[in-house]
């Protein structure tokens, strides 16, 4: 088991160096000058040059891949002398745009996606398994009719939609929830004002999951009650109770967690269009940002970010199914 | 010996989009103690639903049972088809237990072999987590595991295809019921395994005294181990008798082309008898007797086979038979024929 996670971690390791590679590559080759782009409006050839030395981009690409790298463990200083400035380890580029350290920006981004998405997954993990639970009890019946057309409406209608509409209904029109003006609070310091930033890009974002979710639920445990190890728990006399809530439900909380552990994995890349809705300044919207502005460091940041957090999510993800499925052996 | 099971004309039909599945239409069968008692019939015949419908385990709604299906429980004669939920699932597994065809997926994957034992055990004598697991150790030894305090602590993808069916046969055993319903116990296995697991069942039917209910459509597993056999054709008995006479005077025509269409080594080069045609649809079932079109002897009956109705008629020796032709006319040409079998 040790050995198989040492294994698995160097191998995660190589992988989001092979991906950080490809992608500072990608942006190497692209037809925009970062040099260029760094300075604003009264530019010339004297100021595009002493940037480009100041940021390192004199240097041929493998030297400033490995500076990149060795910036994220060492920290760097870019320029020298009275004009040079630093950032401390890990440092992942210096934003000219911004005129901040890459590292602070997405330090700043991040609780806010973080947040958005613990919150999202609860939300859409409680509805969508327990709705999916029910239209399995009720096969056929009018919870499974209902939580059926739940299903359509949540798959059909986009997140611009679905957000939007909560945002003109909820907050413009019936004022129930508030405009945020102050922004971010942490739950701990505001409680109240937490939940008046997140309950609506929360529901946004679950709504489309959770569709999903008990769609997923109501036909696995639809399929797992077919099963013949079912039959055999009701032919011991185990109560149908037992039979659903022990035996079947038991068997699809391992496909269950995969799915979940996997979305949420994608959704800490940011969830671009909900932030841009509630106006929230997450990982999503720095990406979208920075895009826009060609702001190359940063975009290579989120980048390498959400690659990793998918490499490291599917590692946890291998590791749990080892838990919860016997079948399963690590090697 | 004691009656553990009556089933008095049984019939269970499904309702479809289609029309009316009478997978069952009038079964009369017996079990007592010490004794086992085999269906055979083929696929769609209506053996495993009648096996279901003794452990009450069709899916409530989408069946219509009538008749009735008697079972003693520990003295207390009880009819499973008027009893409510909760009164069958008391009998299930502790007056009756099963043990199913496919043994690589009747047990749950996610649970250790130990403790899927001891459910059965516990479902039947809450709170008693201790003597469960005891009991279930006990039973996987009785069931000839080897080290079964180890081997309760594995799961089931470490066992294979035997030792799975020796844990669903320990599993059957946890509550000792006096009826067993083996629902084809060795279709999935293969030969040497399945002779095990045959006399496993045998000593084990003698240990607990109990009656089995053996569904099987492997004739050569009847004539291992069965005392009285019943022949089941689209969903009615067609025969039943005691093992030997069924095998050497068959009085059946459905039964007749069973025996014919066993392989035979002495056979060289010789094409499979199969009785030809299907079974007919379980919605639209003929007047008369089902197994007409594929009789081979229908031109020996005085009537018309096809429209005329049929009853199970038994004889004074106790052997029945569904046929329109007459006994006396039927007996030496079916002697012939099985003559003809052995030469």
């Amino acid at each position: 088991m040790l050995a198989y996670i040492g294994r698995r971690m160097v191998f995660a390791l190589a992988t989001i160096l092979v991906v950080s590679a490809v992608v500072f590559m990608i942006f190497a080759i692209l037809p925009f000058d970062p040099a260029a782009l760094t300075c604003g409006q009264r530019c010339n050839e004297q100021i595009i040059e002493a940037n480009r030395i100041r940021l390192g981009l004199d240097k041929p690409l493998y030297e400033q891949y490995f500076l990149f790298i060795s910036g994220i463990f060492l920290g760097r200083t870019y320029g020298s002398g009275s004009a040079a400035f630093s950032c401390p380890a890990p440092s992942f580029g210096y934003s000219f745009n911004e005129n901040a350290c890459v590292t602070d920006m997405i330090t700043e981004a991040l609780p806010i996606t973080i947040n958005l998405a613990v919150g999202a997954l609860i939300l859409w993990l409680t509805v969508g398994i327990g709705l999916g639970i029910v239209a399995a009890k009720f096969k056929n019946r009018w919870p499974d009719t209902g939580s059926s057309v739940f299903v359509l409406l949540g798959t059909s209608l986009p997140t611009f939609v679905t957000g939007l509409a909560l945002l003109i209904w909820v907050t413009i029109k019936w004022k129930i929830i508030p405009l945020s003006l102050t922004g971010y609070t942490s739950l701990i310091d505001n409680p109240y004002k937490y939940f008046q930033y997140f309950i609506l890009p929360w529901i946004t974002l679950a709504i489309a999951y959770a569709a999903l979710y008990t769609r997923f639920t109501r036909a696995a445990l639809l399929e797992t009650l077919g099963e013949d190890y079912i039959r055999t728990a009701r032919a011991k006399g185990v109560g149908e109770q037992k039979v659903f809530f022990k035996h079947t439900l038991r068997a699809v909380l391992a496909p269950l967690i995969t799915m979940a552990s996997l979305d949420f994995a994608g959704l800490i890349g940011g969830a671009i269009i909900t932030e841009t809705i509630f106006n929230l300044p997450g990982l999503g919207r720095l990406t979208l940002r920075s895009v826009y502005e060609f702001d190359l460091s940063v975009v290579l940041a989120t980048t390498i970010l959400a690659a990793t957090v998918v490499i490291v999510m599917n590692l946890i993800v291998d590791m749990l199914y080892a838990v919860l499925d016997p079948r399963v052996r690590l090697k | 010996m004691t009656q553990l099971l009556s089933i008095e004309d049984l019939h269970v039909s499904f309702p479809t989009e289609d029309g009316i599945v009478k997978a069952v239409d009038g079964v009369s069968l017996t079990v007592n103690s010490g004794e086992t008692v085999a269906i055979v019939g083929e696929s769609g015949s209506g053996k495993t639903v009648t096996s279901l419908s003794v452990m009450g385990l069709h899916k409530k709604g989408s069946v219509i049972i009538d008749g009735s299906i008697k079972i003693n429980d520990g003295g207390t004669i009880k009819d499973v088809v008027s009893l409510n939920p909760s009164e069958v699932r008391d009998i299930r597994g502790r007056a009756v237990a099963m043990i199913f065809q496919d043994p690589m997926s009747s047990l749950h994957p996610y649970y250790k072999i130990g403790n899927q034992l001891a459910e059965a055990f516990e479902v039947h004598n809450p709170g008693n987590k201790k003597a469960a697991k005891a009991r279930a150790i006990e039973m996987l030894d009785l069931v000839g595991i080897s080290e079964p305090a180890q081997r309760a602590e594995e799961f089931p993808h470490q066992f294979s295809g035997g030792m799975r069916q020796r844990v669903m046969i320990a599993m059957a055993l946890m509550n000792s019921p006096r009826l067993l319903i083996a629902d084809e116990p060795t279709t999935a296995l293969d030969v040497t395994v399945q002779a095990q697991i045959l006399s496993l069942l045998d000593k084990l039917k003698k240990e607990f005294d109990m009656g089995v209910l053996l569904i099987t459509h492997d004739l050569g597993v009847v004539a291992q181990v069965a005392d009285r056999v019943s022949v089941m054709y689209a969903g009615q008995l067609v025969e039943e008798a005691p093992v030997d006479d069924l095998f050497y005077t068959p009085k059946a025509p459905y039964t007749l082309g069973l025996l014919k269409s066993v392989p035979r080594i002495s056979a060289n080069n010789e094409r499979l008898k199969a009785i030809p045609g299907q079974p007919p649809s379980l919605i639209h079932l003929p007047q008369g007797c089902a197994f007409s079109a594929r009789c081979e002897y229908r031109n020996l009956s005085p009537v018309d086979c096809a429209v005329t109705p049929v009853s199970l008629h038994t004889d004074s020796a106790g052997h029945s038979s569904r046929c329109h032709i007459p006994i006396e006319v039927r007996n030496p040409v079916f002697a012939k024929d099985l003559q003809e079998l052995k030469s």
